[in-house]
């Protein structure tokens, strides 16, 4: 970004004190929107810009005590896969937005149907059939519009998958099958990209993270091939309560590896089990 | 001598859970396929099992004393 840009943020920016006291400069949704429109670019260019210029974007300041101005561009300048836009899915688009990843990409073939509106924030009575995609992308815009979005209204496949995730620094699997996380993380692994992972039955279930170099789900489920044709799901459905739950430690997770933080859920899963208020980590595989 | 193990089962195999979860009588040298079998647990059903908080086998060894902890294949969302 030119100069000129960072000096005219600077200049649209306000000078005001978090709750601690402390001063920083401002820049407020409105400004972010102006200087995204009068420049003809994506607001998180601008907040990027505004970043670099030690400008912190109103949007982003009850983040700031907890991430610096680099780690929060970094998050800008980040792109996340969001496959499966369900109930944990709906909840990750909603944090990864809020949180401030600047462009996030979504997978989902599917439309709601009211069985769907126990858990999935998405769906509501007004947007019963509607593509799940389509949803996202407008919530999306409603709560964040600085975020740039990417829809793929499309099942996963052997062929498709790889190429829709390829652009990821991390790829979230919402999914809620079995057979296909095996495709998606085939694809991560492809792609080279870490993929975080998360599964409901019930009101337990269980999240982790797999890097393409380690043994990822096979750890968990068996191998591919002795999958059942549904999981535990099936007899038990999915409540709410969990679900959001685990799609907010998903959110943790990408955040964490964005910005290299540990530890990390790799060779371990944290498993939650609300019946008898259980969270536990869990160590999937001895160190080498 | 019998001795005892802490028994956790999630999810859909939570229905297979003995009255005395917390203190399951086994015999030293028992494995975690023995103890499934005395639940009724189905095999194939237990599909991730920990011993201690560590990713064990059907064939893993019990002395007493474990946390036992069983998943069945879970994939919803």
């Amino acid at each position: 970004m030119s100069a000129e840009f960072s000096r005219e943020i600077v200049r649209a920016s306000k000078r005001i004190k978090y709750p601690d006291g402390a001063w920083y400069q401002s820049l407020s949704v409105a400004d972010v929107l102006g200087l995204s429109k009068a420049h003809e670019v994506p607001g998180r260019e601008v907040e990027i810009a505004a970043l670099e210029a030690g400008v912190v974007p109103e949007r982003y300041a009850r983040n700031m005590k907890t991430f610096s101005l680099q780690q929060q561009t970094t998050l800008l300048e980040s792109c996340v896969s969001v496959v499966g836009l369900g109930g944990l899915g709906g909840t990750v688009i909603e944090v990864l937005a809020r949180m401030g990843i600047g462009t996030l990409n979504l997978i989902d073939g599917d439309t709601f149907e009211e069985s769907n509106l126990n858990r999935q924030f998405l769906s509501a009575e007004e947007t019963l059939h509607e593509a799940k995609v389509e949803a996202a992308a407008r919530r999306i815009q409603t709560v964040n519009s600085s975020v740039v979005v990417y829809t793929h209204r499309k099942y996963l496949s052997e062929k498709n998958t790889a190429a829709l995730v390829s652009q990821s620094n991390v790829i979230v699997d919402c999914l809620g099958s079995l057979q296909d996380r095996f495709v998606l993380e085939k694809a991560a692994r492809k792609a080279g990209c870490p993929l975080v992972s998360a599964a409901v039955a019930g009101v337990s279930g269980h999240v982790t993270t797999v890097f393409p170099e380690d043994s990822g789900l096979e750890l968990i489920y068996g191998k591919p091939d002795i999958l059942p044709s549904a999981g535990a799901e099936a007899a038990l459905g999915c409540l709410p309560q969990v679900t959001t739950l685990l799609a907010a430690l998903e959110c943790s997770e990408v955040s964490k590896i964005l910005l290299n933080q540990e530890p990390l859920l790799r060779n371990h899963i944290i498993a939650v089990d609300l019946l008898d208020n259980s969270f536990e980590v869990l160590q999937l595989s001895r160190p080498a | 001598m019998d001795t005892h193990i802490q028994v956790k089962l999630f999810a859909s195999l939570k229905k297979y859970l003995p009255d005395h979860s917390e203190r399951f009588p086994i015999s030293p040298g028992d494995t975690v396929a023995d103890v499934l079998k005395r639940l009724g647990v189905p095999l194939e059903e237990a599909r991730l099992i920990f011993v201690n908080g560590v990713k064990g086998e059907l064939t893993s060894v019990l002395e007493g004393g474990e946390r036992v902890g069983i998943f069945p294949p879970v994939g919803g969302g």
